[in-house]
């Protein structure tokens, strides 16, 4: 599809050198002769490096390089996937935690607790979808019922007391399908749900549009030594050489491999699958809540959530493995939440099921991110982001920036980025096709292509022509939703392949 | 806010159930007559399945070769329109916004459309892999017969080299053909069934002339691949596991009914194939609202479906002028 240098489209940040590039073959080019990011264009000599490059585009990642491009910087996003989050930030169970659990005291506790009113934020300015649906902490014995008013006091310490206790009638007049047996719970209203595919395109997007170059299929392989003084130092990826003055680790599940190659070995991840069930749209009527287990010594268990596209989701698992490519689901792992899944919402099991996906937490030996500033490598490590990194991401990105200033980046005087709206893939608002004005202006608002999921034409002839635009069918999915529903493509899938290829005509025979 | 038009009849789907019943009541000049189709071309499943076999009839025990599907959906739209029925493409039903009453959205605009009588016509789909529980990678190549029919015969779509075809339904076969045609190798077919369903003379076809082995008795238990799949893992009921190496997988039959419209306007749903509930009347329990073809039943031939909305058009036009629908129905 796009080819090398392909450049993104839109525009740039006001009074700057324009968009960045966002790149998927070939090799990588040079660095921007000057910076695109920030307020001011400066003159600089050509064959500059870059000032920060940043390996990952997670949600993490693309949220660093979004909130470093409001810098005069030349910045850089090193990505091994052809994809923005591709990732474990593809594969969560896309809950906006207000960190009412989390370790009071901890990092943790303070970026997500940052993190979610920042996202919050900023899903309504640019149209990523978020419903505030709350959570009810379910107790279903007397031993997790009494464990709520503990709960609640921890919330509390952690800088969030709108929690309320419910007895099992006030539970069951929310949650009327509720299996039988729950004795009370805890209620958490500002508990939220988001999409977690629109999250770091949203990031990505407006970084490359305010200068910043995404490179993709680019594995970061060799950090090189860091130069002496302030002279930038060498990487070596997949498609060649690229020379920055600072980095930035947010490998997610291979954070401790890019560490390693910087000489630290001061944690090892260890992938945590997470495996989750996700139930048609049918299911919806279910569900008001986010249903949350009362947490035990053996993790946070089994939830069942809407997803702000109507969906039900069941998950996650939580297995210790030592393979982080094992993103593949088990027998026993949906047989297991299966069985719990008929215990929590017993009609749920009737309904369809749309997918069952599997996500890797990069779990560490500690119980806390693990972020830490090198201010002789002029390196900062973003390790060990495990469950929360979605919630999390703009207070990490926050949190990064200041770090990589402690560590001697000159960042200046902060500009605006450009504006990004992202097509709202939630059912909350109005979707496309059912917008009596957009479909007047553009008939191909109103030409369905994926009846399941009733994403139109327009919407994905949107996507292809994007800033950060998608090569897989899955990437298409993750933008638009097409191919993502019930039927996963019995109807659709031929005609959304076609258009991703670029056909024109629908049916060309 | 939407325009709003009524209509006589109005009938959701566009396949040989929904044309048969459109044909039948304009012919027998109930008033406007109208059929919703989503997609951009009428003839519902037939239209990409360009195998043979379709509307064969049988006369003194031998059965005729029929013709093949795009040919007999064409036919099935032409009576249709024959009759006098008006049959629009793209034109999808999103809801309900009463009793007798569909929202409707197509590329020139959104609809509010009310009947005196709706027929849901609606179809059905094959179980995908992930309805169907089966675990392992999410690797790309895995189809239905339903998706891999319309890549192939309407797209000219690249498929793979060598695939497993999950099922031996009749449907399994017309995917096999299909991968036939696009150039694909067979490693094997496999059911968890004890034989085939198909006819005789088809399995035996199917496994001496073009050597294709079927499994009996084998489950899939996973998908094997990263990108893209590379081996499926069965389980032989005698415990025997085995992967068979292939990078396309086609799982076939294993009907679903498209439900969605029946459920989300109160209909009763049938609690065995979970399709709507109806009487032999092709009455829901939901005055005014009949169903009738796949999405009631699973997969019969298109002539059989078609002669099933014939008799659909009798029951509606007694109900237009009669106006009487039982207090319960009763499920046939
Ligand atoms: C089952 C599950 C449920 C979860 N639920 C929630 C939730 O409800 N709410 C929430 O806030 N969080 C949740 N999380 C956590 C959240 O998904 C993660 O914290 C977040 O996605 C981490 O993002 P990341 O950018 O650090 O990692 P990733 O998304 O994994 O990104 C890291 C990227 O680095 C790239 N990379 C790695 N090595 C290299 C290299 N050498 N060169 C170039 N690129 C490289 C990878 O390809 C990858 O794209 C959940 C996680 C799981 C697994
Ligand atoms: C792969 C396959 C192979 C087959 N091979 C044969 C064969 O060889 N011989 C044979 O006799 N039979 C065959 N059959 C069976 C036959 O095709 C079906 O029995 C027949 O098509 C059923 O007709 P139907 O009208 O009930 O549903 P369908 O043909 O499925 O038509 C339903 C129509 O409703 C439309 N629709 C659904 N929802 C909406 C909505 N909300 N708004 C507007 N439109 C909507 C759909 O787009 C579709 O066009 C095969 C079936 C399959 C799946």
């Amino acid at each position: 599809m796009s080819g090398a240098g392909t450049p993104g489209t839109g525009a740039g940040a006001p009074g700057t050198g324009g968009p960045g590039r966002v790149t998927r073959t070939g090799a990588l080019p040079p660095a921007p002769t000057a910076p695109r990011s920030g307020p001011t264009p400066t003159s600089a000599s050509a064959h500059e490096p870059y000032d920060v490059t940043v390996i990952g585009a997670g949600v993490v990642g693309t949220a660093i390089a979004r909130e470093l491009a409001r810098h005069r910087l030349r910045i850089a996003v090193v990505e091994a996937a052809d994809d923005v989050g591709e990732g474990t930030s593809k594969a969560n169970t896309a809950i906006l935690h207000t960190g009412f659990d989390a370790v009071p005291g901890s990092l943790e506790a303070r970026l997500v607790r940052e993190g979610q009113r920042r996202l919050a934020a900023y899903a309504a300015e640019c149209g990523i979808p978020v419903e505030r649906v709350g959570a009810l902490l379910v107790a279903w014995d007397e031993e997790q019922l009494a464990a709520l008013p503990a709960l609640r006091s921890k919330a509390g310490r952690n800088g969030y007391d709108r929690t309320v206790l419910l007895d099992a009638a006030e539970l069951r007049a929310r949650e009327p399908h509720l299996g039988p047996g729950a004795l009370g719970a805890l209620e958490v209203p500002d508990e939220s749900i988001i999409c977690p595919w629109t999250t770091p395109l949203a990031y990505a997007t407006q970084a490359v549009r305010s200068g910043v170059d995404l490179h993709l299929n680019c594995r970061l392989t060799d950090a090189g030594p860091a130069a002496p003084g302030a002279g930038p130092r060498t990487l070596t990826t997949s498609r060649g050489e690229l020379r920055t003055r600072y980095l930035v680790n947010a490998a997610g599940l291979h954070a401790d491999t890019v560490d390693r190659m910087l000489g630290h070995d001061t944690f090892t991840v260890t992938p945590r699958r997470g495996q989750l069930i996700v139930f048609d749209k049918l299911a919806r009527g279910l569900v008001d809540h986010i249903l949350l287990p009362v947490p035990t010594a053996l993790g946070k268990g089994v939830l069942v959530a809407p997803t702000v596209y109507g969906n039900v989701l069941l998950g996650p698992t939580a297995e210790d493995l030592d393979d982080k490519r094992a993103t593949g689901t088990t027998a026993d792992g949906l047989a297991c939440l299966r069985a719990r899944g008929a215990r929590i919402l017993p009609a749920l099991l009737d309904e369809d099921v749309t997918a069952a996906y599997a996500g890797l937490r990069a779990a560490t030996e500690d119980d806390d991110y693990r972020i830490a500033p090198w201010p002789d490598q002029r390196y900062v490590t973003v390790g060990g982001i495990r469950s929360t990194g979605l919630t999390a991401s703009m207070a990490i990105a926050a949190h990064v920036t200041g770090l990589l200033a402690d560590c001697g980046l000159d960042l200046g005087e902060p500009g605006d980025l450009a504006p990004v709206t992202m097509p709202h893939l939630g059912e909350r608002f109005p979707r496309p096709y059912q917008r009596a004005d957009l479909i007047a202006a553009d008939p191909a608002y109103g030409t369905l292509v994926c009846h399941c999921e009733r994403v139109t034409r327009g919407e994905i002839r949107d996507a292809l022509t994007s800033t950060v635009p998608p090569v897989s069918v899955d990437g298409l999915r993750r933008r638009t939703r097409a191919r993502g529903g019930r039927c996963q493509g019995f109807s659709c899938g031929a005609a959304v392949r076609a258009l991703l290829e670029g056909h024109d005509r629908l049916e060309t025979r | 806010m939407r325009p709003e038009r009524t209509v006589d009849v109005l009938i959701v789907g566009a396949g040989p159930a929904g044309l048969a019943a459109a044909a039948g009541l304009a012919a027998a000049g109930v008033g406007r007559v109208e059929v919703l189709e989503r997609e951009e071309r009428a003839g519902g499943v037939p239209r990409h399945c360009h195998h043979g076999g379709f509307g064969a009839r049988t006369f003194a025990g031998l059965t005729g070769p029929g013709t093949s599907g795009p040919r007999y959906a064409r036919a099935r739209v032409d009576a249709a329109l024959r009759a006098g029925a008006s049959v629009r493409t793209g034109v999808t039903a999103t809801g309900w916004a009463g009793p007798l009453t569909l929202d409707t959205t197509s590329p020139r605009g959104l609809e509010r459309l009310t009947a005196r009588a709706v027929v849901l016509a609606t179809g059905a789909r094959e179980r995908p892999r992930a309805a169907r529980l089966v675990p392992g990678s999410r690797a790309a190549g895995v189809y239905t017969t339903g998706e891999l029919q319309q890549a192939v015969h309407l797209y000219g779509q690249h498929i793979g080299t060598r695939a497993v075809v999950v099922g031996a339904e009749p449907v399994a076969y017309a995917a096999l053909d299909t991968l036939r045609r696009a150039g694909v190798e067979v490693a094997a077919q496999v059911t968890a069934e004890s034989r085939h369903r198909a006819t005789p003379w088809r399995a035996a076809e199917s496994r001496l002339r073009y050597g294709v082995p079927l499994l009996t008795g084998a489950a899939v238990t996973e998908l094997v691949g990263r990108g893209r799949v590379s081996a499926v893992g069965v389980r032989h009921r005698t415990g025997l596991l085995a992967q068979l190496s292939c990078d396309t997988v086609v799982f076939t039959g294993d009907f679903v009914p498209d439900h969605e419209l029946a459920r989300r306007g109160g209909v009763s749903l049938a609690p065995g194939t979970r399709g709507p509930a109806i009487d032999a009347d092709f009455r829901t329990d939901i005055p005014g609202v009949f169903a009738v073809g796949n999405v009631a039943h699973a997969v019969e031939p298109a002539g059989a479906v078609a002669a099933e909305g014939w008799r659909a058009a009798v029951s509606v036009r007694r109900y237009l002028l009669s106006g009487r629908w039982p207090s319960v129905v009763r499920g046939v």
